[in-house]
């Protein structure tokens, strides 16, 4: 058993959105009477973290406590328009007209309590616990619940707020196939190590080691989460996933969990990331969002750092075995980096 | 077709319900006891998202009969903690973001509380071990192996 260990890099500039006929995404905010508010969106959460995002998006913008919104995703038929979530896009879009549906959900509830205190709605701030006070004079009082009311029973107001944050589509020039697709870019680099086995080809990632810029971050454990479960996803996709495994033969394709192959708790490698904040002119505080590029990278750093160990190149995914074979008997044996 | 009858403990409390001869036991737990918490991930006992513990013993739901659990002590993950009130392991995998779309965590609540239970002490390689028949798909398994060694040395629950 010959062992080769081999360092590869890699960096990405990601591009947040996308170009298919305009890129829009709709927000509804609404209060009810006990002063909570609704944040309606049409883009899902499947456990990247939107729904926590958004609200805290929500509370912030609204200036009241996180436990006092709510986010409703549930039906892309009774709620507002969204494109969806994909292209990295949920956090810098939805974020986006979350803050516009807020903003005027909030100049509204502001209203409300100025009716209520006798004095200008533009003297008026919230302190994010539920309470809006005259500034300066904290206790000239009410309640986010009690300004709800008001609006609600007496006042005959509706406390809501309509948010689109639209791309509009970039035409692309039929010469250069130029456009702009995008709005702003989220970036990565990292530097992965592999051993080789020089006699049976199996690759091992030992250890990532990675920077992501992704703006702000607008809850850290949440990003950390994603980048942590995404390298994993790259390097599952670089080492093990096909659905086509020789392909453009389409037989013994996996048909199950047993066949489709992921790395288990037993084969991690170890990865420190380091999240460089940034935050973006155009995001929603700043924030961009990791999304898709948390995967992406890890593969050609995988693919390059075997390169480093054994000398071979491999141009097609997943690197198997069979191919890191292959690619070593073509070169009359494993070609380790000679050291600088 | 003949019903059958099962009488078993569900998280700690006498539950009857009819089982039809060859159900599993994931789709009785489901809808006979109408406790949702163990998933249908596969039904053929690769994926650990219907785990659960009989007589102590980690098990497949989707792999059991159902009728083979009278008498036994069956628990799933909606048994941990009371309430509001948090198990320590629940509240550890809140603390770890260990989970991101969720479908995994009662599969893997279930066997890391039966690793704690028999081994308040594992190392990583014995949580590594306790959870490898759990397919995450999501959060890479780092966070859910921290947050079951962040109890390590903490006493087992009852
Ligand atoms: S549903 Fe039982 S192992 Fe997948
Ligand atoms: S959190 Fe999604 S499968 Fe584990």
């Amino acid at each position: 058993m010959t062992l080769h260990r081999g360092r590869g890099f890699a960096a990405i500039n990601y591009p947040i959105g996308m170009n298919l006929g305009g890129d829009p995404s709709q927000a509804l905010v609404h209060s009810n009477p006990d002063g909570k508010f609704t944040v309606a969106l049409s883009a899902i959460d499947l456990g990247q973290g939107m729904k926590s995002v958004t609200r805290q998006i929500a509370a912030e913008t609204l200036g009241v406590p996180i436990a006092d919104v709510y986010v409703d995703t549930a039906d892309s038929d009774t709620g507002p328009h969204d494109m969806g979530s994909f292209a990295s896009r949920g956090t810098h879009r939805m974020g986006n007209a979350v803050i516009q549906a807020s903003l005027e959900a909030r100049a509204v509830m502001l209203e409300a309590a100025a009716e209520e205190l006798e004095v200008d709605a533009g003297d008026l701030v919230t302190d994010g616990q539920g309470n809006i006070h005259v500034r300066g004079a904290p206790s000239r009082t009410i309640t986010t619940m009690a300004a709800a009311q008001a609006a609600q029973f007496r006042q005959g107001r509706t406390i809501a707020g309509r948010g689109i944050f639209l791309v509009p589509l970039s035409e692309v020039d039929p010469e250069t196939g130029e456009m702009s697709p995008v709005t702003t870019f989220a970036h990565a680099a990292l530097v992965v190590e592999v051993e080789v086995d020089a006699e049976t080809g199996e690759v091992e990632v030992l250890d990532i080691q990675s920077a992501y810029e992704v703006g702000r971050a607008l809850n850290p454990g949440l990003v950390e989460q994603q980048l942590r479960g995404g390298a994993w996803m790259g390097m599952s996709h670089a080492a093990w996933e096909t659905t086509e495994p020789y392909y453009p033969d389409r037989d013994h394709g996996p048909v199950d969990f047993d066949h489709y192959a992921m790395p288990g708790p037993g084969d991690l490698a170890t990865h420190h990331i380091s999240v460089l904040e940034r935050p973006a002119e155009d995001g929603p505080y700043g924030g961009k969002g990791p999304g898709e590029m948390c995967a992406n990278p890890v593969l050609p750093a995988v693919v390059n750092a075997i390169y480093d160990a054994v000398g071979v190149r491999i141009d097609d995914l997943p690197v198997t075995p069979e191919k890191v074979l292959r690619g070593i008997r073509a070169n009359g044996g494993a070609r380790p980096r000679q050291a600088l | 077709m003949t019903k059958i009858p099962v009488t078993l403990t569900h998280n700690g409390a006498e539950r009857a319900a009819f089982a039809d001869p060859g159900q599993n036991l994931l789709d009785f737990i489901r809808r006979g006891l109408g406790d949702l918490s163990p998933k249908y991930g596969c039904g053929q006992g690769s994926c650990g998202a219907c785990t659960v513990t009989i007589d102590g013993e980690t098990r497949l739901a989707c792999l059991t009969l159902a009728e083979t659990v009278e008498g036994c002590d069956v628990r799933t993950a909606a048994g941990l903690g009371q309430g509001a009130t948090l198990d320590p392991l629940q509240q550890a995998f809140m603390d770890h973001f260990a989970a991101q779309c969720g479908y995994c965590t009662p599969g893997m609540l279930v066997s890391a509380r039966a690793l704690l239970d028999r081994n308040p002490n594992p190392t990583r390689e014995e949580v590594v071990e306790a959870i490898s028949g759990n397919l995450c798909r999501c959060t890479g398994y780092d966070p859910i192996i921290d947050a079951i060694l962040s109890l390590a040395g903490r006493k087992a629950s009852a």
